[in-house]
């Protein structure tokens, strides 16, 4: 495989990270996964609906042959109910790879950093694969991966924001830091963004209402996975500096006079 | 007032709740018994009795007990 992803000791082809939430029906998720191009897909942990179950259930459309599911803890504002959240995801069967969100602020949805970390802790050594949701401070990155995080997953802007990258200057430092994949989660509005998280040099992508919340959300998965793919491969390629002054791209000479 | 009736049921089952939802059941029934009788399907669920979780492997032989508070969860659409 050209340039694979290498997360929590699997392989990947490609750098998008979707979630599942916010669309209409489980066969337009698992179409705009599909335009997507994503291998690792995340979910939420929810109490069953013991009245009326339902029929179908969302891991029906998401066989686990060709997804890796990733379950969050979204919702969860303290170290406790968080790591309850993942305790019972991996009793569920999914594996041990969990995405760790412990809200901080419910209007934000920022991060709350220290809870985050004393999760991370205790996930880690439960045999959890812990990767953190974290604001973009590259201090809180360095701890979650000394703990023994999988990777760091640094926000863009506040979920479902739309606002794109605010501090790439801090992204930079977290990304030249690390020694885990950096994955940018949350914030990322259009293709742009997800291609500018990738040229910065961020590992990979996570984003949910970008696309479940565009009007054609089928068309703006497609749009993501080409945006990750033009962003990752202008990364390799190595761009120009950036300069203040022209710099001719004709030749000077044999100009006529 | 028709005293007729017995003013009393004798209730020999336990009262938990699953979700937050009071629920009876049996003496003796066990998780696997609160999970069949729910009708969920094939789909992957976790249960957690008293906010420890339940080990699949250990349904058959859990006993609820009255006051028992379970949870039941799945998964479903989210980022």
């Amino acid at each position: 495989m050209d340039d694979p992803f290498l997360l929590a000791g699997r392989t990947y082809r490609s750098r998008l990270i979707v979630g599942t939430g916010k669309y209409a029906s489980f066969a337009e998720t698992r179409k705009a996964i599909e335009a997507s191009g994503a291998e690792i897909v995340t979910v939420a942990v929810r109490r069953v609906n013991i009245t009326d179950p339902g029929k179908e259930n969302l891991l029906d459309h998401l066989p686990s042959d060709r997804f890796t599911i990733l379950p969050n803890t979204a919702g969860c504002y303290t170290v406790e109910d968080a790591v309850r959240t993942c305790r019972l995801a991996r009793e569920a069967g999914v594996g041990t790879l969990v995405k760790l969100e412990v809200i901080g602020d419910e209007r934000t949805l920022f991060p709350d950093v220290p809870a985050t970390i004393e999760a991370a802790r205790v996930l880690v050594k439960e045999g959890f694969q812990v990767l953190p949701y974290v604001t973009d401070d590259p201090i809180a990155c360095k701890r979650l991966e000394e703990i023994g995080c999988a990777a760091v997953m640094p926000l863009a802007a506040p979920i479902g924001s739309g606002l794109g990258i605010r501090n790439p200057f801090n992204l930079r430092i977290i990304i030249e830091q690390s020694r885990v994949p950096v994955i940018v989660d949350a914030g990322v509005g259009t293709a742009s963004h997800a291609a500018e998280a990738l040229e910065l040099g961020c590992d990979a992508v996570l984003m949910n209402t970008a696309i479940a919340g565009a009007k054609d959300a089928l068309l703006m998965a497609e749009a993501m996975r080409l945006g990750v793919e033009a962003g990752r491969k202008a990364f390799r390629a190595g761009r120009i500096p950036a300069k203040l002054y022209a710099t001719a791209s004709s030749p000077l000479d044999g100009l006529i006079r | 007032m028709d005293f007729s009736a017995p003013r009393w049921q004798i209730f020999n089952g336990v009262r938990i709740t699953v979700n937050d939802e009071p629920r009876e059941l049996p003496a003796e029934a066990t998780v696997a018994d609160l999970v069949a009788g729910l009708a969920l399907g094939p789909r992957r669920i976790a249960v957690e009795v008293n906010q420890a979780v339940v080990p699949r492997a250990e349904y058959e032989e859990h006993r609820l007990a009255e006051g028992d508070a379970v949870e039941i969860i799945h998964f479903v659409g989210g980022g």
